[in-house]
C-alpha cells in the first residue's frame, strides 16, 4: 500500500482519504470472502482437524474427501445428482428465456385490450410471495400424479410464471427503437417475423441476463425440490446436501463441504464468465422500475 | 434501405388503425404471445390463490376430501397456537435486524465506491459475488459450521456455538442476509452514478461541505432507490427459509429460536399434512406483506423524492 502511495506522490501529493477508503474496502473484502476460503479449505482437510484448529490451512491437502464424495449420497453418485441438477436448471433457462420473451414482446409493443390491468396483474405477481400458490400447485401436480418428477420444478418456466424477468425483458424491448420494426413492417414483416428476426436478436443482453439469473436461482433453489422430489435418484446436490443437514457426526465434515464446492462450482464459473451482465442485470432491474 | 424507408412510417402507422383487419390480427397475435403468460397465470397463479383461500377455511391433508370448518384454522392460530406467534415473532425480529442492517452497509460500501478511480469494478464484483452465492445449502451449511460449537465465532467470542442458544441464532442466520449485501450495493452504487454532478457543484458553490452535499443532493436523489432496495428486501426477508432450514436441521430449534413462518408453513403443510392451516397461514402471510408494502408505499410519499415530479 505504502509503495504504491510513495509512486503517486511524485506526481500528486497522497490522498490519504482514498488510500483509507481503499484500506477499508480491503477488510471488508477479507472478513466477506472469509466464509467461503474456510469452505475451500475444510473441504481439503482431514476429520479431526474441522473443528479442532482455527487454523484456516489445513496440515495436509486431504483430497480423499473429494473421493468420498464423489462416491455420492444414498448411493447416487455425485454424476447423477449433477445431471439432475443441471437438467432442471437447463429447463428452467430455456423455459424462462422462451416465455417470458413472448409474454414481454407482447407487453412491450403490441396492443390489446386490456393491456394496462395485466400488465399492472404481471408487476404485482412480482410481489407475490410463493407460499400463497405453493399448497394448491403441489395439490394440482399431485393429482396430475406429477408429484416427484421434475415437471413441477419446469413447467411452470414454461408458462412465464416468473413475472420479474417478463419485466426485467419489458424494460429492454422499451428501450429499443420503434424505427426498426416499423422498417421491418414496410418491408412486410408481421407481428411475428419482426419478433424473430428484428428484437429477438437485439434483446439479446437482456436475455442471457434472465438466462444466468434463471440458471443461479434455480441451481441454488432448495424449497421446491425439497417438497417436490423423494427419490434420492431424482436428488439434485442441494438436496443430497441436505442429508447432511441432519447428520450432527463430524467425520462426514470433509466429504460434506467437497460436496459444497462441487455444488458451488458451476455458479462460481458462470459468475466468472459473466460477471458484467449479471452485475448490470441487477443494477438496471433496480433503477428502471 | 431501413434508414430510406423510416420516414414513410409514421404515416403508414396513423393510418393503420383506420383499417379494421390489420389491427385485430395484430390483436390476435399479441394473444398468441401471451398465451403461456395467461395459461401459467390463471392455473399457477389465480386459480390456486382461489383455491389456498377456499382450503384455509377447511381440514385438508391430501388424501381425504377437504373439510369444511369456517373460521378454526384461524381461531386456532390466533388463539391456540403459540408457536405461531413464535414464529410471527421471529420473523418480524429477522426482518427489524437483517434488512436495516444489510441495506446500511450496502449504502455504506456503495458509497465508498462511487468515487474510487481504481479498483472499483473489482471491488463491485467482488462484494456483489456472496448474493448469488449465499442462497445456496452450501453455504447455508457453511454458516451452520461457523456459527457451531467449535466454529470461528465459538474461537473468536468463546461464547458457545451461536446456533445452539436461543438468544443469539436467529442473529446468525440474519448475519447470512447481511453478508449478501452485494445485490442492493450494486443497485446503490447505479443510483448514486445517475446523480448529476452540477447538484454537487452548485452545493459546493453555496458553500455545502461533505456531510451537508450528502444530506441535501444525496439522500434526497437516492431516496427512490432506497424505497426500491427497502420494499424488496423487506419482501424477500418475510420469506427467508434455506438458512434457518440448515441451521436448526429444519426443526426451528434451539427452543423454536429459529421457526422463522416460511418454516413453521412447511412443517404444518407439509410435514404435519394440515394443508388447510398451512393455506390459512400462506393467506395471513400474503395479506401481511401486502400490508406492508401498502405501508411503505404510503410513508414513501413523505421521504421519497422524485427528480422529474419535482421539475413539474
Amino acid at each position: 500500500m505504502t509503495t504504491t502511495a510513495s509512486t503517486a506522490v511524485s506526481r500528486k501529493p497522497i490522498r490519504w482519504g482514498r488510500v483509507a477508503v481503499h484500506l477499508g474496502c480491503l477488510a471488508a473484502l477479507l472478513v466477506m470472502l472469509y466464509p467461503l476460503a474456510w469452505l475451500l479449505a475444510t473441504s481439503l482437510k482431514p476429520a479431526n482437524e474441522v473443528i479442532a484448529s482455527l487454523d484456516l490451512l489445513p496440515s495436509h491437502l486431504e483430497w480423499s474427501n473429494y473421493k468420498t464424495a464423489f462416491e455420492g449420497v444414498n448411493d447416487v453418485s455425485i454424476w447423477r445428482l449433477l445431471g439432475n441438477s443441471l437438467l432442471i436448471a437447463g429447463g428452467a433457462v430455456l423455459g424462462n428465456v422462451i416465455s417470458c420473451s413472448l409474454a414481454a414482446y407482447a407487453f412491450a409493443r403490441l396492443r390489446f385490450r386490456m393491456r394496462g390491468p395485466l400488465f399492472a396483474f404481471m408487476i404485482a405477481t412480482i410481489m407475490l410471495p410463493h407460499h400463497a400458490v405453493l399448497i394448491p400447485q403441489y395439490i394440482i401436480f399431485n393429482k396430475l400424479g406429477l408429484v416427484n418428477t421434475y415437471w413441477p420444478l419446469i413447467l411452470p418456466k414454461f408458462l412465464a410464471t416468473e413475472a420479474f424477468f417478463v419485466f426485467l425483458i419489458v424494460q429492454f424491448m422499451r428501450g429499443l427503437p420503434r424505427e426498426l420494426e416499423e422498417a421491418a413492417r414496410i418491408d412486410g414483416c408481421g407481428p411475428f417475423r419482426s419478433f424473430f428476426k428484428v428484437i429477438l436478436p437485439l434483446t439479446r443482453p437482456a436475455l442471457i441476463t434472465t438466462a444466468i439469473f434463471t440458471f443461479i436461482w434455480t441451481w441454488n433453489d432448495f424449497f421446491t425440490q425439497l417438497i417436490y422430489l423423494f427419490d434420492p435418484d431424482k436428488f439434485t446436490l442441494t438436496l443430497a446436501l441436505r442429508s447432511f443437514v441432519d447428520a450432527s457426526s463430524q467425520s462426514a465434515f470433509g466429504p460434506m463441504f467437497a460436496m459444497s464446492v462441487i455444488a458451488l462450482l458451476p455458479i462460481v464459473l458462470f459468475f466468472l464468465a459473466f460477471q458484467r451482465f449479471l452485475v448490470e442485470g441487477m443494477a438496471s432491474s433496480g433503477l428502471k422500475g | 434501405m431501413t434508414t430510406t424507408q423510416t420516414p414513410a412510417a409514421p404515416p403508414a402507422r396513423a393510418a393503420a388503425p383506420t383499417k379494421g383487419r390489420p389491427k385485430r390480427q395484430r390483436e390476435g397475435a399479441a394473444w398468441v404471445f401471451l398465451s403461456p403468460w395467461v395459461l401459467g397465470a390463471t392455473v399457477l397463479t389465480l386459480l390456486p390463490m382461489v383455491v389456498s383461500l377456499y382450503l384455509s377455511f377447511t381440514d385438508y391433508d391430501l388424501f381425504n376430501p377437504p373439510h369444511w370448518v369456517g373460521l378454526r384454522n384461524y381461531v386456532q392460530m390466533f388463539t391456540e397456537d403459540p408457536r405461531y406467534w413464535r414464529s410471527v415473532m421471529t420473523t418480524l425480529t429477522y426482518v427489524v435486524i437483517a434488512v436495516p442492517l444489510q441495506l446500511a452497509l450496502a449504502l455504506v460500501v456503495a458509497l465508498a465506491l462511487k468515487n474510487m478511480r481504481h479498483g472499483k469494478g473489482f471491488y463491485r464484483s467482488a462484494f456483489y459475488a456472496p448474493s448469488l452465492l449465499g442462497a445456496s445449502m452450501s453455504i447455508a451449511l457453511v454458516w451452520r459450521a461457523l456459527f457451531n460449537d467449535g466454529g470461528t465465532v465459538d474461537h473468536l467470542f468463546g461464547n458457545g456455538g451461536w446456533i445452539n442458544r436461543p438468544g443469539w441464532s436467529l442473529l446468525a442466520v440474519a448475519l447470512l442476509t447481511v453478508w449478501q449485501f452485494g445485490a442492493p450495493m450494486v443497485i446503490f452504487l447505479a443510483g448514486l452514478q445517475q446523480i448529476p454532478a452540477e447538484l454537487y457543484e452548485a452545493a459546493a458553490v453555496d458553500g455545502a461541505g461533505k456531510w451537508r452535499q450528502f444530506v441535501s443532493v444525496t439522500v434526497p436523489m437516492l431516496s427512490p432507490v432506497l424505497f426500491f432496495n427497502l420494499v424488496l428486501q423487506t419482501i424477500q426477508a418475510f420469506q427467508v427459509f434455506t438458512p434457518a432450514f440448515a441451521v436448526s436441521a429444519g426443526k426451528g430449534g434451539p427452543a423454536d429460536s429459529t421457526l422463522v413462518y416460511t418454516l413453521y408453513l412447511y412443517d404444518r403443510g407439509f410435514v404435519a399434512s394440515h394443508m388447510g392451516y398451512a393455506s390459512a397461514m400462506a393467506w395471513v402471510l400474503l395479506l401481511v406483506i401486502g400490508a406492508v408494502t401498502a405501508v411503505l408505499f404510503r410513508t414513501s410519499r413523505s421521504w421519497v423524492f422524485y427528480a422529474s415530479e419535482g421539475d413539474r
